[in-house]
C-alpha cells in the first residue's frame, strides 16, 4: 500500500470480496535521515504515505504494517539507478522496484506472514487460461501499467491479484469515496519516489561527488549529413537523456535532440529530429511470462511508458535478444524497458542495452 | 477477536482512579498555578500537593522534583543541562551501551558538540558492573548516567553501588528510572543518585508527563527559556492535570508494589516455564532473577522477530521487538547486541512485558498461540 488511492481501493475491494487482507507499506528510504524530509509529502511510500495507508486500513478494518526494506531498496534500486546513469543509460527504477521488491522481497515477507497472495493497485489484469496464468493490459488504456510489470517472475503470477484491472481510474476514485477512504482525492504521484521534485541530477551529484569533475569540458557534437562536428560543451553526459531537447544551448536553425551519449569520451551527440528514429536494438535481462521461445517470434513491442506498441520481431540468443521493429520509433533509449506484447497480453520484457546510435556496456 | 496486551513496557492503560482525578482537575481546578488570584492559588496548592506525593516516594525534598513532559525530556535535561553547566569541571560523560535512546542520542549529540563520551558495556546478563564504570572514569568526568532497569531485557543494575563510586570520585550520577519507578523501590538516598528520571505512562498514568529529581546543589542549565515555572528549571505553564495524574498513579503503584510484583513474577515465570517446556531452541535474555517483574525477553532461534511480532498481532497478542520507539526498523536491538548476543539470535527476539492487563487467562492464551506460531514458522521452507 503506497498511500495512494489505487492500492487503497485494491485493498478495500479484496476485503469486501471476503479475502483476509493485510496492508503492507514498504519503508524504502529514510527521508529524514537523508535530509529531504519536509517536501516529499506526496512521495509514494513516504512517512505521510504510510500514515495514510494506515488510516485507510483502519477504515477498511484490516491490519496494516510498515515493513523495513531500506537496505533492499538501496541494493536493488538505488545502486542500479546510479550505475546506469554512470554507464550512460537511463534507468527505470519503478520497474526494478516491481521486479525485485514488490514481487521479490515483499512477496517473500508476505508469505512469511502467512499470506498466500500478493495484490497491488496496478492497472493490469491477471487471467487464467490454457492451464496457466497470464498478465494482460488493463481495461483503462490511459492508466494501463502492464509496461512496468514485465519483470514479474512468471511463477508469481498465480499468486498475484490485480483488482483494478477492469476499472477506469474515475471509477476507482468513486469507489474510494464510497468506502470513505482518506485517499480518495490523493493526487497520483508522478515523480520517482526517492527523488523529490525530479532533481535527479542533484541526487547523482550528491551520491557520486566525482561526477562534478565531468561537468566541465564535455564535448557536444552534432551529427549532420557531412559527418560530426563539435558545437560546444555540455554539462556532463549523465545529465542528458536520449530524445531530450532542453539544455542544449541555442543557435540551431531547427531544434536539436540528444541522439546518444558516450560515457568513455564524455561526449553527447545531438541531431535533428528525424535522426532520433530507430528500428533495431538489443535487449538483455530478458524475463519471459510465457515459455521462453527458442526461435524468433513476431510480437508487439513497447519501448516507453504510455507509448503505443509497435510490431516487430524478437530473436533470442544466449545473452539476450535482438529486436527489429517493422516501423521506426523515436528515441529508443538504453536502460529503458522494452515490453513484449501479444496483442494485449504481456509476454515478457527486457532492458534496452544497445541501439543503432548507442553501444553501451 | 479478543486481544491480549503484553507490551506494558511500551506503555500502560491509565488507571481509572487516575482518570477520575485528572478529569476532576480539568473540570474544577483550571486556574494557572502561577496566577495570583484564588483560581491560581487553588491550582498551585494542587500542584504542590502532587509534587509532594511523588517526592515522598522518592524520599527527596519536593523542591528537588520538577515536572516535565515525560522521561525523554527528563533525560535530555539531565545530560545536556549538567554537561553544559559544568564545563569548568570537565567535558566527559559516561553512559552505558544499553541506555534508552533518549540517553544514548543525547550522549551522541553531546559528542558532536565538543564533549567526550564513554560507553560502558554490560556483562552477558545485561548488567552494568560497578568496576566497569569505575574503569571508564577519567580526570575530566563530570557525569555518569546508568539506567536503573533496562526497558528491553528488564535487567536491574546495581545503582546504589555505582552511585557510591560516583560519590567517592566527586562525579554526578543520574539514573533513568523510567522502567523501575513504581515497580521497584526508588529511594534516591539508597540509590545514591543526584538525578533521576521518571515517566507517567509506564505506571498506569497519562502520557505526556514525567518528572526529574535533581538534588539540591547540582548545577544544571535549563533547556527552556521564558517563564519562571518549576524554579526556572523547566519553564512553561505547568501541566496540572498531568502532574496530578502522575502523582495518583505513583501512589497506587507504591501501595500495590509488593503484591503486584509477586503476582507478575508468578505469571511471568509460568509463561517462561510453559514456553520452555513446549519449544526447543529458545533463550531468555538478561538476568534470570535480577529483573523487573513481568518482563521476559526471549530469542526464538531461526525466526525473524518482525514477522513473529506481526503474526502474533494478527492473532491478538500485542508484543514488541526491541523497543517501541524503533518500530519500522528491523535492525537488531542495540541492547542485545551490546550483551554479546549474536545478531541472528538477536533478530529473533520478542519482548513480553506483563502488567495489569494480564492474568492467568492471558498467559494461557499466550502459551497456546506462541508455540503454534513459532512451530509454523520453523516448518516453513523460507
Amino acid at each position: 500500500m503506497s498511500g495512494g488511492v489505487d492500492s487503497s481501493v485494491a485493498a478495500a475491494l479484496l476485503a469486501k470480496q471476503g479475502y483476509q487482507v493485510v496492508g503492507l507499506t514498504m519503508k524504502l528510504y529514510d527521508h529524514e535521515g537523508a535530509g529531504i524530509a519536509r517536501d516529499s509529502i506526496r512521495g509514494c511510500c513516504s512517512l505521510d504515505a504510510a500514515l495514510r495507508a494506515q488510516a485507510v486500513c483502519h477504515t477498511i478494518g484490516i491490519p496494516h504494517y510498515s515493513v523495513d526494506m531500506i537496505d533492499e531498496f538501496e541494493h536493488y534500486v538505488i545502486r542500479d539507478f546510479i550505475s546506469e546513469y554512470i554507464s550512460g543509460r537511463t534507468p527505470n527504477p519503478c520497474v526494478r522496484c516491481n521486479t525485485y521488491l514488490k514481487w521479490g522481497v515483499l512477496y517473500e515477507k508476505a508469505r512469511r506472514l502467512g499470506c498466500d497472495k500478493i495484490a497491488t493497485g496496478h492497472y493490469a489484469r491477471i487471467r487464467e487460461g490454457d492451464g496457466e496464468y497470464q498478465l494482460w493490459r488493463a481495461a483503462d488504456g490511459n492508466k494501463d501499467q502492464a509496461y512496468a510489470l514485465w519483470g514479474i517472475p512468471r511463477e508469481r503470477l498465480s499468486d498475484t491479484l490485480l483488482p483494478l484491472g477492469d476499472l477506469a481510474k474515475t471509477e476507482v476514485r468513486r469507489i474510494a469515496s464510497e468506502f470513505g477512504l482518506k485517499t480518495a482525492q490523493t493526487p497520483d504521484s508522478q515523480e520517482i519516489c526517492f527523488i523529490p521534485a525530479g532533481e535527479y541530477g542533484d541526487f547523482l551529484l550528491k551520491r557520486v561527488p566525482h561526477l562534478a569533475e565531468i561537468r566541465m569540458g564535455g564535448e557536444l557534437v552534432e551529427e549532420t549529413n557531412q559527418g560530426r562536428r563539435s558545437v560546444g560543451n555540455h554539462d556532463g553526459y549523465p545529465f542528458y537523456t536520449i530524445g531530450q531537447r532542453k539544455g542544449l544551448g541555442g543557435g540551431f536553425p531547427e531544434p536539436r535532440y540528444v541522439l546518444s551519449t558516450d560515457p568513455a569520451a564524455n561526449r553527447v551527440v545531438i541531431g535533428s529530429r528525424e535522426r532520433l528514429l530507430g528500428s533495431a536494438f538489443r535487449a538483455d535481462q530478458i524475463n519471459w511470462l510465457i515459455a521462453p521461445p527458442r526461435q524468433p517470434i513476431s510480437v508487439q513491442i513497447q519501448i516507453r511508458y504510455h507509448s503505443p506498441a509497435v510490431t516487430g520481431s524478437i530473436s533470442p540468443d544466449e545473452s539476450g535478444a535482438g529486436i527489429r521493429l517493422h516501423e521506426p520509433v523515436e528515441a529508443i533509449t538504453p536502460g529503458q524497458s522494452a515490453a513484449f506484447f501479444d496483442a494485449d497480453r504481456l509476454i515478457g520484457g527486457g532492458r534496452i542495452i544497445e541501439t543503432e546510435h548507442s553501444r553501451t556496456n | 477477536m479478543k486481544r491480549y496486551y503484553f507490551d506494558h513496557s511500551a506503555t500502560t492503560r491509565v488507571d481509572a482512579a487516575v482518570t477520575e482525578a485528572m478529569m476532576k482537575a480539568m473540570r474544577e481546578n483550571y486556574g494557572n498555578p502561577s496566577s495570583i488570584h484564588g483560581f491560581g492559588r487553588e491550582a498551585r496548592v494542587a500542584l504542590e500537593d502532587a509534587r509532594e506525593r511523588i517526592a515522598r516516594i522518592l524520599n527527596c525534598d519536593p523542591a528537588e522534583l520538577f515536572f516535565t513532559s515525560g522521561g525523554t525530556e527528563a533525560d535530555n535535561l539531565a545530560l545536556m543541562g549538567v554537561m553544559e553547566a559544568n564545563r569548568d569541571k570537565g567535558d566527559h560523560l559516561i553512559v552505558s551501551k544499553i541506555e534508552h535512546h533518549a540517553v544514548l542520542e543525547t550522549a551522541r549529540f553531546l559528542e558532536q558538540h565538543g564533549f567526550r563520551v564513554s560507553y560502558v558495556s554490560p556483562d552477558s546478563y545485561g548488567i552494568i558492573q560497578p568496576d566497569e564504570v569505575m574503569r571508564a572514569i577519567i580526570p575530566g568526568t563530570v557525569l555518569i548516567s546508568i539506567m536503573h532497569a533496562n526497558n528491553e531485557v528488564g535487567t536491574i543494575n546495581p545503582i546504589g553501588k555505582i552511585g557510591q563510586i560516583a560519590r567517592e570520585q566527586g562525579i554526578l550520577f543520574h539514573t533513568d528510572a523510567v522502567q523501575s519507578f513504581g515497580k521497584l523501590p526508588t529511594d534516591v538516598k539508597d540509590l545514591n543518585v543526584d538525578m533521576l528520571s521518571l515517566s507517567g505512562h509506564k505506571i498506569y498514568g497519562p502520557k505526556g508527563v514525567g518528572a526529574i529529581y535533581i538534588r539540591k546543589g547540582v548545577k544544571l542549565s535549563r533547556r527552556t527559556q521564558g517563564g519562571h515555572q518549576e524554579r526556572e528549571m523547566r519553564t512553561g505553564t505547568e501541566n496540572l492535570p498531568g502532574a496530578i495524574g502522575l502523582s495518583v498513579a505513583a501512589q497506587i503503584c507504591q501501595s500495590k508494589m509488593a503484591a503486584e510484583s509477586e503476582h507478575l513474577t508468578r505469571l511471568r515465570d509460568r509463561f517462561w516455564e510453559g514456553l520452555k517446556s513446549r519449544l526447543p531452541d529458545i533463550h531468555l535474555n538478561g538476568h534470570p532473577t535480577e529483573r523487573l517483574p513481568g518482563l521476559v525477553n526471549i530469542s526464538f532461534e531461526g525466526l525473524e522477530g518482525e514477522a513473529l511480532m506481526l503474526t502474533l498481532d494478527m492473532k491478538g497478542l500485542a508484543v514488541s521487538t526491541g523497543s517501541a520507539c524503533s518500530s519500522g526498523q528491523t535492525s537488531a536491538s542495540h541492547v542485545l547486541l551490546a550483551m554479546g548476543i549474536p545478531p541472528q539470535i538477536a533478530q529473533g527476539s520478542i519482548r513480553f512485558s506483563l502488567g495489569r492487563e494480564n492474568d492467568d487467562e492471558s498467559v494461557d492464551y499466550a502459551l497456546e498461540v506462541v508455540p503454534q506460531v513459532v512451530e509454523n514458522f520453523r516448518a516453513m521452507a523460507f
